[in-house]
């Protein structure tokens, strides 16, 4: 797989403030790669170092391997983004708005083009409107349109989802996956929603304080040998009785919030609901909890 | 591409409402001034032309036409512009900051230098406009209201008698004159832009610095006249009446198409081209140099 993004030993001190620290990693073609950290991690200052926003300390980055530095237009041409809001010209309308971006990026985007890209984003409607008049939702869309109305190969997105409902986080997630699955783009998100990021990223890079804490598959990343399961019942004692005579004794946790956690590889969860069945125990809901927060919580926990 | 950029900084710049209010300001302004002079000319005349007033019999009516009371508007309104230039040349960049657009125009293919020269190029358009409207209103509109005659200027105690033949240029000269003097401001506000994040700051800051070295100029002491005001942009900026001054002969009559000093008006012009040389510089080094946060 051909990488599109390398990242050598990249730091950016601002001061006395150490941003990102010998940051390395590669992106390949056609991933969806999950750029993950908790705010102020260093997930924005590193986007900007590859769009030339921020001058790096130190480090090389190469993008469609060529330098950065040097092919700055050949890879910005190349490349679309958002980075945190989607500000536009308030004061334009979309087209308008699009009209721009795409000259920008050396494109004249005919007015076809202009109205795939809105109806892509569902904003066909509302393309005369002065995006003053948009919603946060609306205006992450367009954003999103813009970054790629001049069809860019690599598209960097920073918390894409940022101020969403969970309709438009969900309408953001099947983009991505339309833009790499249909498309063939290669995506990079950052984010700190780590849910979401499980849904869309093949690969993914965890960063705390400006380091890189670990990279990898996400397959490989979760270990789904010790997922943590949430079951609600509405007998917990009888269930909790039941659970600690059984074979699943060395699985349970105390309970939480009136539910019974239990942690065991999640393959087995068909398993333990039969038992609980054939027990006569009432399941409300047996699931295993979001395991990439545990397992992002356990990497970065002071 | 630097056209393209050019016609997107335009662009911006016209589809903004802001941008019209200087335009109506001087609109208003100039509107005032000629409804004024042509109610009480008069007396404005005459306050200019008191100390000659018993050694000659002033013709006030002949003096009060359109190319006087065109000069007088161009007094009047010149030194108040600035800020109108600031208004948009200092929201240039730190504009675009406060709005969160820096950033997407900063990561497209395009070299700062290049987006910077565009946005400049663009507020030199804005200037070139609104003196053109200025123009139209105070020159042309003058000249319909209180039609056209020889020119007098005052210049102190002294007297200067332009032909109506030999006046069209200078108003030409003076606006070019004035452009150059306005571009200076649009540089300066444009350099303030780059070091700041909201629009106030670069507009307020521009209009400060005009109003501090008018005041250094204004005061007349010794040490400043020696020292800062030869130097100062703003002595510079006043440049263009120097077309309104014209050489006599030996009988004391003005020389058709002449310049009383044309070396003065030389040398204002460089300075002020070495004064937007010198901020273009600063505002492209640090731009560059920049990191975009917004």
């Amino acid at each position: 797989m051909n990488q599109v993004i390398r990242v050598q030993q990249l730091s950016k001190d601002f001061g006395d403030i150490k941003a990102v620290r010998d940051l390395s990693f590669s992106v390949g073609e056609g991933q969806v790669y999950g750029f993950l950290g908790q705010n102020g991690a260093g997930k924005s200052t590193t986007i900007r170092m590859l769009l030339t926003l921020v001058e790096p300390s130190s480090g090389t980055i190469e993008i469609f391997g060529m330098n950065l530095k040097k092919h700055r237009k050949e890879i910005l041409r190349q490349t679309g983004a958002i980075i945190e809001k989607p500000d536009l010209y308030k004061y334009l309308t979309a087209k308008e708005n699009l009209r721009i971006f795409s000259r920008l990026s050396g494109v004249k985007a005919s007015e076809k083009k202009i109205m795939d890209q809105l109806a892509l984003v569902g904003l066909t409607e509302r393309a005369d409107s002065k995006v003053k008049t948009y919603s946060q939702g609306m205006k992450q869309r367009l954003g999103l349109a813009t970054a790629l109305v001049h069809d860019p190969a690599l598209i960097l997105l920073d918390e894409p989802t940022n101020g969403l409902d969970p309709q438009g986080i969900a309408d953001m997630r099947n983009l991505i996956l339309h833009l790499s699955r249909d498309l063939g783009k290669t995506l990079l998100v950052s984010s700190h929603l780590l849910g979401e990021m499980e849904m869309v990223a093949d690969h993914m890079l965890i960063i705390h304080k400006g380091k890189k804490v670990v990279e990898g598959r996400v397959t490989e990343l979760l270990n789904p040998e010790q997922s943590i399961v949430e079951l609600l019942t509405p007998d917990l004692p009888a269930t909790l009785v039941f659970l600690r005579q059984s074979e699943w004794a060395a699985t349970v946790k105390e309970p939480v919030n009136g539910t019974i956690r239990l942690e065991f590889n999640k393959q087995r969860i068909p398993e333990l609901n039969r038992q609980l069945v054939e027990k006569g125990i009432p399941v409300l809901s047996l699931r295993p909890l979001n395991s990439l927060e545990d397992y992002f919580l356990s990497l970065t926990k002071e | 591409m630097f056209i393209e950029l050019l016609k997107i900084e335009l662009y911006k710049i016209f589809k903004r409402p802001r941008t019209f209010i200087a335009f109506g300001a001087i609109a208003v302004i100039i509107l005032l001034v000629q409804f004024a002079l042509k109610v009480n000319g008069k007396d404005f005349v005459q306050f200019y032309t008191d100390s000659q007033a018993d050694t000659f019999d002033i013709p006030y009516e002949k003096i009060l036409n359109g190319y006087f009371v065109c000069v007088a508007v161009l007094h009047m309104i010149l030194i108040h512009v600035p800020l109108l230039v600031a208004l948009i040349a200092g929201d240039m960049i730190s504009g675009e900051a406060s709005l969160g657009t820096l950033r997407l125009l900063a990561g497209k293919p395009v070299t700062r230098t290049r987006l910077l020269m565009a946005k400049f190029s663009a507020s030199t358009v804005y200037v070139a406009l609104l003196l053109a409207w200025m123009a139209l209103f105070a020159l042309l509109g003058s000249m319909l209201i209180f039609g056209t005659e020889d020119l007098v200027v005052f210049k102190e105690t002294d007297l200067h008698i332009i032909k109506a033949g030999d006046v069209i240029w200078r108003f030409f000269a003076a606006f070019v004159f004035a452009a150059l003097a306005l571009t200076t401001i649009a540089a300066m506000a444009l350099m303030f832009s780059v070091f700041s994040e909201n629009s106030l700051g670069p507009i307020v800051a521009t209009v400060c610095v005009v109003i501090v070295f008018t005041i250094v100029q204004q005061l007349r002491v010794p040490v400043f006249e020696e020292t800062v005001n030869p130097w100062s942009f703003t002595t510079h900026m006043l440049g263009w009446k120097g077309f309104f001054y014209v050489e006599k002969n030996a009988e004391g009559a003005t020389i058709t198409g002449s310049i009383e000093n044309p070396a003065a008006l030389l040398r204002s012009g460089l300075i002020l081209t070495g004064y937007i040389v010198l901020f273009l510089g600063i505002s492209i080094r640090s731009f560059n140099k920049k990191d975009i946060l917004s």
